[in-house]
């Protein structure tokens, strides 16, 4: 390849025609910096603003969806998952936002009803998130709240909406098996699954029985260390 | 690792960029009439994108924890420099395929699948490795999306089409097309 | 430049060069959120806003600004409006917010605002500025707000959630996915281009027969 071949082409088109009043690159950085420092004030005067309510609808969206799956609890506190344990702090110089939270719902004599998780795994179309509770020793569900889930509307999307398939999940024995609707057999570990949504409903159960299963030996430990 | 796999093959073709989150669709209508151009446009896109990934998640872990609101304004400044700089090397390395993008490279600035990317990364929470596949992913997506459009179109000028169709309109009704056959790709993701 | 009127300014993105139908603009949010008429108007509302507000500053600092730096600075201008429309949709409406996720954030790429700021608020006074802002925010809503009712009600049998056919009607899935966005917005442009050239062919129709009456 020559030379002439390698000049980029737009150097050519520059105009060269009555050039604009030189401004000073000096000029150029103070607006921009003056500029950005506005944008800034504003944004953070904006954030200042808006945080409490956002922060109060957040809280509010994971307290919802607690109560509803561990049947309303008295009350409940959040654990954080940290070395394999359950710990009701998060340690000293561990950011408590980095780890992961499981919630315990505690009766009115401050004894466990139940914990609350958090998990998703891949469905028919995208990641399935799901909050679930159960009971303190893992072993009976309370009940399954799908947060986020972008399956097919009309068949998929049954796993959020259908009531009849949420409400299987209340006292379910874990870990739970997936069968045709009508093929049951009454066992307490059965969940029908929904018609034309057998990918969606098995994904559901898979997140609950993948996510007890490890998380079971933490409960046990947890309900040892601090039972009676 | 199957969860790496999973991100891949999701941002690739069950969630492709451009088919079924109608990211980056400037470019799908705009420079897709030649399947080579589109080729190109596709490379330089997944070059874009990944570079982006790595800024974005570097951002995220080390600078915008203590300052999110920052966050838009920090990916939109990132982007446009990391578009100059391809801009600059591809001008130098290759003056054909920088005239041939022409407008269209720096408009990869406001190409929606490159902010996309950099802000659904963070809305999930990707890792540093989680982040490279799905930028890989998604470059490989919308190369394939755009290679497939151009391959129709290509073929749609050569054929006596109705005037009222002529121009943008056609080209979104093939788009459903090729979006409803990339709907059967649902389901790759779950093993049971 | 061209001398236009105010009242031009402000219906001029509304239909005659409504930045969706007729510019092909802004597709991304088009095509992405349209798949209930809420989430249509919520993006419809707050891009209405980003638009505005950006158009105003733009205009306002117009002598401020260099060339040079131009395109840099409505970036700037542009990410802080959508930023404050983020974190107010987050604060006011947290499920319309979660139902549009990422796409609020796209609103900064969103090829319309820049294109309105670099052609038009650039070189105009606020005023005027405001008007074409508020044009074509409006004809962006409103192509947002057929494509959100065509799909939700074909594809949901609802309109903004209200069952519309009762239980015996089998909603057209479709719709609401993906390829129904390129589909509904397809036959849209249909629509418009068939209007245009049924417009072109009656003013060819109206020239040959003046011409043909002066012949005779």
């Amino acid at each position: 390849m020559t030379e002439a071949a390698l000049s980029p082409p737009a150097e050519q088109s520059v105009p060269t025609a009555p050039a604009p009043p030189e401004v000073s690159s000096l000029r150029l950085v103070l607006t921009l910096a003056v500029g950005g420092l506005v944008c800034g004030l504003l944004l953070v005067l904006a954030f200042q603003a808006t945080l409490p309510a956002i922060q109060q609808n957040k809280e509010a969206a994971i307290e919802r969806a607690v109560r509803e799956v561990l049947n309303a609890p008295q009350r409940f506190v959040a654990l954080f998952v940290h070395g394999g344990k359950l710990v009701a702090e998060a340690p000293a110089g561990v950011d408590a936002k980095g780890l992961e939270r499981v919630f315990l719902g505690l009766d009115a004599a401050s004894r466990p009803v139940g914990f609350a998780m958090v998990s998703g795994e891949p469905g028919f179309q995208d990641t399935v998130r799901l909050i679930f509770g159960c009971d303190a020793e893992g072993r009976t569900l309370l009940g399954m709240k799908v947060l986020e889930s972008k399956e097919t509307p009309g068949l998929g999307d049954k796993i959020e909406k259908s009531a009849p398939f949420i409400s299987q999940f209340k006292g379910a024995a874990a870990p739970i098996v997936g069968v045709k609707a009508g093929d049951g057999s009454g066992k307490a570990e059965e969940i029908d699954m929904i018609t034309g949504a057998t990918i969606s409903s098995k994904t559901v159960i898979r997140i609950i029985n993948n996510k007890l299963e490890k998380m079971r030996p933490l409960l046990e430990a947890y309900g040892v260390e601090t039972g009676p | 690792m199957g969860n790496l796999i999973w991100i891949f093959i999701s941002a690739m073709v069950v969630n492709n960029f451009t088919l079924s989150m109608f990211l980056g669709i400037c470019p799908f209508l705009g420079v897709s009439s030649r399947i080579e151009t589109a080729l190109r446009m596709g490379v330089a896109n997944i070059f874009v994108l990944t570079l982006t990934s790595l800024c974005a998640w570097f951002l995220n872990t080390y600078i915008l924890a203590a300052v999110p609101f920052l966050r838009l304004i920090s990916f939109i400044v990132v982007i446009a420099s990391l578009v100059q700089i391809t801009e600059m090397a591809i001008k130098k390395l290759s003056p054909t395929l920088f005239r041939q993008l022409g407008i269209y490279l720096p408009l990869i600035t406001t190409n929606c699948a490159v902010l996309g990317l950099a802000i659904f990364q963070t809305n999930r929470e990707y890792g540093l490795l989680q982040g490279l596949f799905f930028a890989l992913g998604a470059g490989l997506g919308l190369t394939l999306a755009l290679v497939l459009m151009a391959s129709i179109r290509e073929k749609t000028e050569l054929s006596t089409v109705p005037a009222v169709c002529k121009g943008t309109a056609l080209t979104l009704l093939i788009a459903a097309s090729l979006s409803l056959a990339f709907g059967g790709f649902a389901g790759l993701g779950s093993q049971s | 430049m061209k001398q236009t009127t105010p009242s031009q300014d402000l219906l001029a993105g509304i239909w005659k060069e409504n930045p969706v139908l007729i510019q092909v603009l802004g597709l991304c949010p088009t095509l992405a959120v349209t798949n209930t008429v809420a989430n249509s108007l919520a993006m419809g509302i707050a891009t209405f806003a980003v638009l505005c507000c950006s158009s105003v500053l733009v205009s306002l600092s117009r002598k401020v600004i260099p060339n040079e730096v131009r395109i840099s600075a409505f970036m700037l201008i542009i990410a802080t409006f959508v930023t404050v429309a983020d974190m107010c949709l987050e604060a006011l409406v947290p499920t319309i917010h979660k139902a549009l996720g990422a796409f609020i954030a796209l609103i900064v790429v969103n090829c319309i605002i820049l294109g309105r700021a670099e052609a038009f608020a650039f070189k105009r006074p606020v005023g005027r500025a405001l008007l074409d802002a508020c044009g074509n925010g409006i004809g962006f809503m409103v192509t947002l707000l057929i494509m959100g009712s065509v799909r939700e009600v074909l594809g949901s049998g609802t309109f903004l959630g209200f069952s519309l056919f009762g239980p015996g009607f089998e909603p057209w899935v479709i719709f609401v996915l993906p390829p129904g966005g390129f589909l509904t917005l397809g036959f849209l442009l249909l629509f418009v281009s068939w209007r245009e050239q049924r417009a072109a062919l009656r003013a060819a129709g109206a020239d040959a027969g003046a011409a043909a009456r002066r012949v005779a």
